[in-house]
């Protein structure tokens, strides 16, 4: 990202394993998040939770970990991922809950929450991101290494795991659940 | 009579997919840095500056502006005096399946809705809509459609005694709920009239025309600057993270409709307002 971007903010490492940093974070500040996060978006969610409710091992261990609602396009010769921008993460609300449960501490995407998940991320002292929708070339160069882990007869849908630096977002809904859109 | 090839239909519709995916159309970047310097709010600024970045780099790395690149609407007017030599619709989904395989565009269309769910590879099939028109050319609109903001659209069955109030409450409505969701800001496609189906697609194809041109109907044109001021007095802001700019344009099409009628839709797009168009000249031999 370019000089002077995002400026003031936070520089927040992931996974999230740091307590104290965590509950720093309110939300609408901005942060910078650089590290190791997952993709997973609906289809993916759907057989996490089912895997779950099986008794099933997940193919990634939650604890700790942020998923990054996203399906990316595929690189073309010479890059690192293709356009990773997030997708609407109301489509995962039916799942968050339970996977907020199952270990997950944040999960990064755009748009509102159901109350649900609200007092799942406040339940679990979790954190929900919002980045800028729509501007997944910029978003993309924030991304150093990816490689799909889990799922990959899925396509875009597949579970990436991703090295990050100095992703920008906003704190959306803070761990003691206080929600940027509630105004 | 002209004469036109199936394969240079296919080549074309290849070259549109990748074309909208990466391009942003001059409007909706003239738009966007119009709102930019309008923009109240410093972190909406900040956003709107980053989306017109986003664009620099799309278009510089021939990377999709966004990574839903959509279920890719194609748009044909086909003049009347052309013969097309082969199938016009197999020609039209290669060229979406070349254009999203090559332009390493994401596949993002399942086969089946309810079942199965399984991805079809290619972003095949398209939704084609036809129209017949005069002339010996052909003329292509690719529209690629992704659900963030898709998922926010509404369609509502009025009846008369609704009158335009009703319209433009259920216009506001929807916008106000869909707008944090669906990236904005958005451009607002709106159709009223004709029955069901009809009000969706001129919703649609609302979407088509180029942002910062109103409806030639004078008092059409002012109910959209009406309605783009309330919109943009909502304050969700570009991302939907606060500001003055929710919409950069509203866009209201009409079709006459059955005396006990009033049906609208509302269909809403991202600022990734992504279209492209190609001609094609028919030729004086097969």
């Amino acid at each position: 990202m370019s000089d002077g971007f995002w400026e003031g903010a936070h520089r927040i490492s992931v996974p999230l394993v740091d307590d104290s940093a965590l509950r720093r974070l309110k939300a609408g500040r901005r942060v910078l998040l650089s590290g190791v996060v997952y993709t997973a978006r609906d289809a993916a969610h759907k057989r996490m939770v089912e895997a779950l409710e099986q008794g099933d091992e997940l193919p990634i261990d939650l604890a700790g970990q942020v998923i990054y609602y996203a399906g990316p396009c595929p690189p073309a010769p010479g890059q690192v991922i293709g356009s990773l921008g997030p997708t609407t993460s109301g489509r995962m609300d039916a799942y968050a809950p339970r996977l907020c449960a199952a270990g997950l501490r944040g999960m990064i995407g755009k748009g509102q929450r159901s109350t649900a998940v609200v007092q799942a991320i406040a339940r679990y002292g979790a954190v929900y991101f919002v980045t800028i929708g729509g501007a997944g070339a910029l978003l993309s160069q924030a991304v150093r290494k990816a490689q799909v882990v889990a799922y990959a007869d899925l396509g875009p849908e597949a579970v990436h795991r991703l090295e990050i630096v100095d992703f920008p977002a906003l704190v959306g809904i803070d761990p003691l659940g206080r929600d940027m859109y509630d105004r | 009579m002209k004469y036109l090839r199936a394969d240079q239909i296919e080549a074309l519709v290849r070259d549109l997919c990748v074309k909208a995916a990466t391009e942003l159309p001059g409007d909706v970047a003239v738009a966007l840095l119009a709102a930019s310097r309008r923009e109240s709010s410093p972190l909406g600024c900040e956003v709107l500056g980053a989306i017109l970045r986003n664009a620099e780099l799309a278009r510089k790395n021939r990377m999709p502006l966004c990574q839903d690149t959509g279920l890719t609407y194609v748009f044909l007017e086909v003049g009347q005096d052309l013969h097309i030599d082969g199938d016009i619709r197999e020609a039209v989904t290669k060229g979406v399946s070349r254009g999203y395989t090559e332009g390493y565009l994401r596949k993002s269309v399942v086969r089946d809705p309810l079942f199965c769910r399984e991805n079809t590879g290619d972003n095949t099939p398209p939704v084609i809509h036809t129209d017949v028109v005069p002339g010996s050319d052909l003329v292509v609109t690719v529209l690629p459609k992704g659900t963030g903001s898709e998922n926010m659209s509404a369609v509502k069955m009025l009846t008369p005694s609704a009158g335009i109030a009703g319209v433009e409450d259920f216009v506001l409505q929807t916008v106000r709920h869909g707008a944090p969701n669906a990236c904005p800001p958005l451009v607002v496609g709106v159709g009223v009239g004709g029955m069901m189906d009809t009000a969706a697609l001129l919703a649609k194809k609302a979407l088509l025309r180029p942002v910062g041109h109103s409806n030639p109907d004078s008092e059409i044109a002012l109910m959209e600057r009406r309605l783009l001021a309330v919109i943009n007095n909502l304050g969700v802001g570009p991302g939907g993270f606060g500001g003055s700019t929710t919409a950069l344009a509203v866009h209201i099409e009409t079709y006459p409709t059955h005396i006990g009628a009033l049906p609208v839709a509302v269909n809403l797009q991202c600022h990734a307002a992504r279209r492209a168009t190609g001609i094609l000249r028919g030729s004086d031999g097969p």
